[in-house]
């Protein structure tokens, strides 16, 4: 048990780099996956086309996968990243996009054609049509699913302890090494501090659920 | 339909009671010649002619004729497996040696691959019987499990690009990007002892290497023998300096079974001086590194 307080410095210092590669790669999956989504329903086809060839190459690799392609293979085309974090961020950040993306337009086509049908017949642009009517409405069925998206990017981000990263996990392994006899206690220490990144959000989610709501 | 399937089930009895008796007869055979223990005893090293105490873990390991040793599986040198699925090296070599003083033949051993992160806890839940595997011997890995050995010294270095000529030993690391394996010894102590040296920890020592030909690291450190492994196969690796700390690489085994403890003690000690150790030294890592002189085996 004593280990396991000893170990509180390494653990925060993990815990630290974990937060930031959550948030940075939050941030940017955000960003990007509404733009991939609003190409999703774009009227221009070549756009759409795009979108769900970016969606469903990543969404259907395996995100060790994507690490591995930046990180081994970009530099023999002499892409030569910076090893660790940006790395991270950047596989990390592209491969939650797709996600983002998906649950975007799943929230935008729950609103009713009639909804964006109507904007277009007061002459509302696309984007306005799009910001102003319909991305209000979608918000309300796109917020839990996008939640668990970002909780599953949170416990995604221990792929990055093999790609130079020394996150929680990699911090976990080196208290292990260091206290052979008791690995299982600083493992479940581990898991603690990722319950302390995924249980609020959770908690958020349902906060948020039950503020947007409304009775149809 | 019925009395095909009663047919079937007598058949099957019939086969295993054969099977057994069969057994029998094979596990009572040295009993019979009360004679033959001063015999066996003399020839040593013969298949099976070995008697061990009643209950011991060699009896039941040679009685069964099987063993199952734990081994690296990515350890050029010592333990590696190669397109043909079977895992060769020094490790294995040893494995094999300890294994036929049981009387256990090459087929009777089964290889399983233990990675640094598991050799303990495969050791605890008996998943194995024996981890030959780069294993350093250390006081913390002791609480858990036991160690016979050392059977080879170890000792941690530095491995950079051929042409990079600055870094020639640990000291020369400070402010450089250096490649290990997250959660290792190596890793451990380089953080300790050299606080200087930015760590870069990957997966595995050979995801190191696409890095440092890339210049994203400036060094990869691990045990030496790891690390000539990797320069003997590409011209463009140099191992820098001497190695600088001490690794002993035991024989893990379930803590508290002495007396294999000391048995297996016993037949590295025999190793040692009739030259066996140096063949297999020499047939596996020592094509790409020098024959040591053996270590002298610790009895705790």
């Amino acid at each position: 048990m004593d280990a396991v307080f000893a170990a509180f410095p390494t653990y925060l210092s993990g815990f630290a780099v974990t937060l930031q590669l959550t948030a940075w790669s939050a941030a940017i999956a955000m960003a990007l996956g509404l733009v991939v989504a609003a190409l999703r329903v774009s009227p221009l086809r070549p756009f759409r086309f795009f979108a769900a060839a970016y969606v469903e190459v990543l969404r259907n690799m395996p995100l060790t996968l994507i690490f591995f392609f930046a990180v081994f293979v970009l530099p023999q085309f002499g892409v030569i990243p910076p090893l660790g974090f940006w790395t991270a961020v950047l596989c990390l950040s592209t491969y939650t996009s797709a996600f983002v993306a998906e649950a975007v337009r799943s929230g935008i086509n729950s609103v009713g054609v009639g909804q964006a049908e109507a904007a277009r017949a007061i002459g509302l642009t696309f984007g306005q049509t799009l910001g102003e009517v319909v991305l209000p409405q979608a918000v309300r069925t796109v917020v839990p699913p996008l939640i668990n998206v970002f909780i599953a990017l949170a416990k995604n981000t221990s792929v990055a302890a093999g790609f130079a990263v020394v996150e929680l996990t990699a911090a976990g392994r080196r208290l292990s090494q260091g206290n052979p006899s008791d690995t299982i206690l600083l493992l479940v220490g581990v898991v603690v501090f990722y319950l302390l990144i995924t249980i609020p959000m959770g908690v958020i989610a349902g906060a948020v659920e039950r503020k947007v709501a409304f009775s149809r | 339909m019925r009395t095909m399937r009663r047919r079937g089930a007598v058949a099957v009895l019939a086969a295993s009671v054969l099977a057994l008796t069969a057994c029998g007869g094979d596990a009572e055979e040295p009993t019979e010649e009360p004679g033959a223990g001063e015999e066996t005893t003399d020839a040593g090293g013969e298949e099976g002619a070995a008697e061990f105490a009643e209950g011991s873990t060699m009896a039941e390991l040679s009685e069964a004729g099987s063993i199952t040793i734990g081994t690296k599986f990515d350890q050029p040198l010592f333990g590696l497996v190669g397109p043909n699925g079977e895992p060769e090296g020094f490790d294995v070599e040893i494995g094999k040696i300890i294994a036929g003083e049981l009387g256990i033949e090459e087929d009777g051993i089964t290889w399983v691959e233990t990675i640094s992160q598991n050799r303990e806890s495969f050791i605890e839940t008996d998943q194995v019987d024996l981890v030959i595997a780069t294993y350093t011997i250390n006081d913390d890995r002791k609480e858990r499990i036991d160690f016979a050995g050392p059977y080879y010294e170890a000792g941690q270095s530095i491995l950079t690009l051929a042409d990079n000529e600055d870094i020639q030993g640990p000291d020369d690391l400070a402010g450089k990007k250096v490649c290990t394996v997250s959660g290792s010894t190596p890793e451990a102590n380089l953080l300790e002892n050299f606080p200087e040296a930015e760590v870069v920890p990957f997966q595995a020592y050979s995801d190191c290497l696409t890095p440092l030909r890339n210049g994203q690291v400036d060094a990869v450190s691990t045990d030496n023998v790891i690390l000539a492994g990797f320069a003997a196969e590409s011209d463009d690796l140099e191992v820098r300096g001497e190695p600088f700390t001490e690794e002993p690489y035991g024989i893990g085994l379930a803590k508290g079974d002495d007396e294999f403890r000391d048995w297996v003690n016993d037949v590295l000690e025999e190793i040692f001086e009739d030259g066996r150790w140096t063949d297999a030294w020499e047939s596996t890592a020592g094509t790409v590194l020098p024959t040591p002189e053996p270590p002298a085996v610790d009895r705790y």
